[in-house]
């Protein structure tokens, strides 16, 4: 199919719409996407026609229900290239995947004096479920720092791994810099000294096409809504023989297979992670978005969003005054910037007024900030749906934000 | 509105020179009140400047130039201790009580965020310590600034506004306990 992105911004009503009377230019996709139409049907569909729980009615409902429900876990499988279904948590979101992680893996397999390791470069939502992992074992965090354009340092990454370091969680794409980081050959070091990894794919999975068995991380983490899906939805993949060893995170429903008062046993993956009634609706909805995705055709997408970015950064440097912070060559979704003096929160308050949705503020990666010893930048991320015209709009509301500070 | 309004009836716009209200602020010079404009007067006025803008633009430059009239706070006072926080710019308040008005020095490194404080400045500064903890500061919403109230909007004008409600809170019962001690004596 060939892609053409009209064709594709007419499956997204939201972007129709004007803001300040001005044509809304959405260019915020990395804290959320929009949603197709497709998407937002197949969740009012849920509620109309098959509303029921899952996994324990014999009733018609349920049975479709739950039918429909695992069979989104299967699209998921395929997805990410997992091995088996039963490898796929779906959880809330990313923030749920790592903590779940952080709190069963902690329990089994985290003492006092272990190691963690994470990068400079990660999302509040990859550091704190490992602190306070961390501060509640007596381990330590270990932090693998990054250079000026946004590239980790790998000898200093080698060098933090030891015989205490129990894991490694690692952002694959940073969501203030763009790195794409060098993932595959850093889980190849970590397995070296048999050492899990786990993946923050959150910024990743909208923009690349993941192979998880390629990757052979152990564990990855990522959101439905950042890739066109529903708010609600998370995935953690997990490596089956990982998986197993884990204790369960939250307990409760779906997850058994006999309780007693004195003793109960838990279910079979993947269920022995999945407490409680899920957002089935949803993730129903997230199957939609699966489905469409494998329409357009990730090859596809990936070629318009690498030449979308490559526009973007020639244009935003015609600006003497713009300053884009990370520049690494290998870089996907966000571009972050500061424009001459002005603080990113007035320069996005003036942007919001000439109807671009853009991010400012430290994007939850404070010490990223700290590095560059910065109050935060202005953050552009794209989805497929965004055009050329829009950087151009940009530049041209840029230039007029510049000239009102100056 | 919130709790500032249970204390004191709200007065009617435009409280006069001279007027004497059964609420008026205990220990306020009234001869300072015939020359200065109340809250609500200064309020009404901003909003009438305001009006005059039919383009966001116009009325954020606008802000940059009432941000430019504040009166900034000493540099040697822009210490974490009179930082706001729940700012996404970083805003510097000081507060000083004298004759039961305070009067108000700030900065921010933000230019739209020095400008919207310049303007509660504006309204607040050498108003009655009880009349500051009182005003329900509608203008904020009368001239489209309300999304800069929203708690989710993290550049803290809630946070400055709750602040400077605090400065005059705790300015009156320190004069308050004052006036009790020495009635004691």
């Amino acid at each position: 199919m060939q892609f053409n992105v009209e064709k594709i911004r007419a499956d997204f009503p939201i972007l129709r719409q004007r803001v300040f009377n001005k044509p809304l230019v959405y260019l915020d996709n990395a804290a959320t996407t929009q949603k197709p139409m497709v998407v937002i049907d197949a969740i009012t569909d849920y509620y109309l026609t098959i509303n029921s729980n899952i996994h324990r009615g014999v009733h018609f409902l349920s049975q479709q229900a739950t039918a429909s429900f695992e069979e989104t876990r299967g699209l998921v499988k395929e997805f990410i290239h997992a091995r088996h279904a039963h490898e796929v948590i779906f959880t809330k979101g990313t923030t749920e995947s790592i903590n779940l992680i952080a709190s069963s893996f902690g329990k089994a397999f985290v003492g006092p004096g272990d190691e963690i390791v994470i990068s400079a470069m990660e999302h509040h939502a990859n550091i704190l479920p490992w602190q306070l992992m961390c501060e509640e074992k007596g381990a330590i965090l270990r932090v693998i720092p990054f250079d000026p354009t946004g590239e980790l340092l790998q000898e200093s990454y080698r060098n933090l791994l030891n015989e205490k370091t129990r894991l490694v969680a690692l952002t694959h794409v940073s969501n203030v810099l763009g790195t794409i980081n060098p993932v595959k050959e850093m889980i190849r070091i970590a397995h070296d000294q048999n050492i899990p990894v786990l993946m923050d794919g959150a910024q990743a999975v909208p923009h690349l096409q993941v192979n998880v068995c390629d990757l052979d991380c152990d564990f990855y983490c990522f959101s439905a809504h950042k890739m066109y899906g529903p708010m609600g939805v998370g995935i953690l993949y997990g490596k089956e023989e990982w998986l197993e060893k884990l204790p369960p995170y939250q307990s409760g429903g779906e997850m058994i297979s006999n309780v007693t008062f004195e003793k109960s046993s838990f279910g079979e993956l993947p269920y022995k992670f999945e407490a409680g009634t899920p957002n089935v609706a949803d993730i129903l909805g997230f199957k939609a978005t699966l489905i469409y995705l494998d329409q357009i055709g990730y090859k596809q997408v990936v070629a318009y969003e690498n030449d979308l970015m490559a526009y973007a950064l020639k244009r935003l440097k015609t600006i003497p005054e713009i300053k884009v912070i990370g520049e690494s060559a290998n870089r996907a979704g966000v571009i972050s910037f500061l424009a001459g003096n002005i603080h990113p929160y007035d320069a996005g308050s003036v942007l919001d007024k000439l109807g671009f949705a853009v991010r400012t503020g430290h994007h939850c990666a404070q010490p990223v900030m700290d590095i560059y010893g910065i109050p935060g930048t202005i953050r552009i991320s794209f989805g497929f749906y965004n055009r050329k015209d829009e950087i151009d709009a940009l530049t041209v509301a840029l230039s007029k934000v510049i000239e009102m500070f100056r | 509105m919130g709790w500032n309004q249970v204390m004191y009836p709200t007065p009617a716009r435009g409280r006069g020179a001279g007027d004497k209200f059964p609420w008026a602020c205990p220990g306020v010079n009234p001869d300072n009140e015939s020359t200065r404009m109340t809250i609500q007067e200064i309020e009404a006025q901003i909003v009438g400047e305001f009006s005059q803008f039919d383009d966001w633009l116009d009325r954020y430059n606008y802000l940059i130039e009432m941000g430019k009239l504040m009166p900034l706070i000493d540099p040697g006072l822009k210490t974490d201790h009179y930082l706001i926080s729940g700012c996404q710019s970083r805003v510097w308040l000081h507060a000083r009580q004298e004759d039961n008005r305070l009067y108000f020095t700030a900065d921010s490194d933000a230019v739209i965020t020095r400008g919207i404080i310049s303007l509660l400045i504006r309204v607040l500064n050498g108003q009655p310590t009880c009349d500051i903890l009182q005003a329900p500061l509608e203008f904020i919403d009368s001239i489209g600034l309300r999304e800069h109230l929203s708690p989710t909007r993290a550049n803290g004008l809630l946070s400055m506004i709750k602040q400077i409600k605090l400065y005059a809170l705790a300015f009156q019962t320190k004069s308050r306990k004052v006036e009790s001690d020495s009635a004691e004596q």
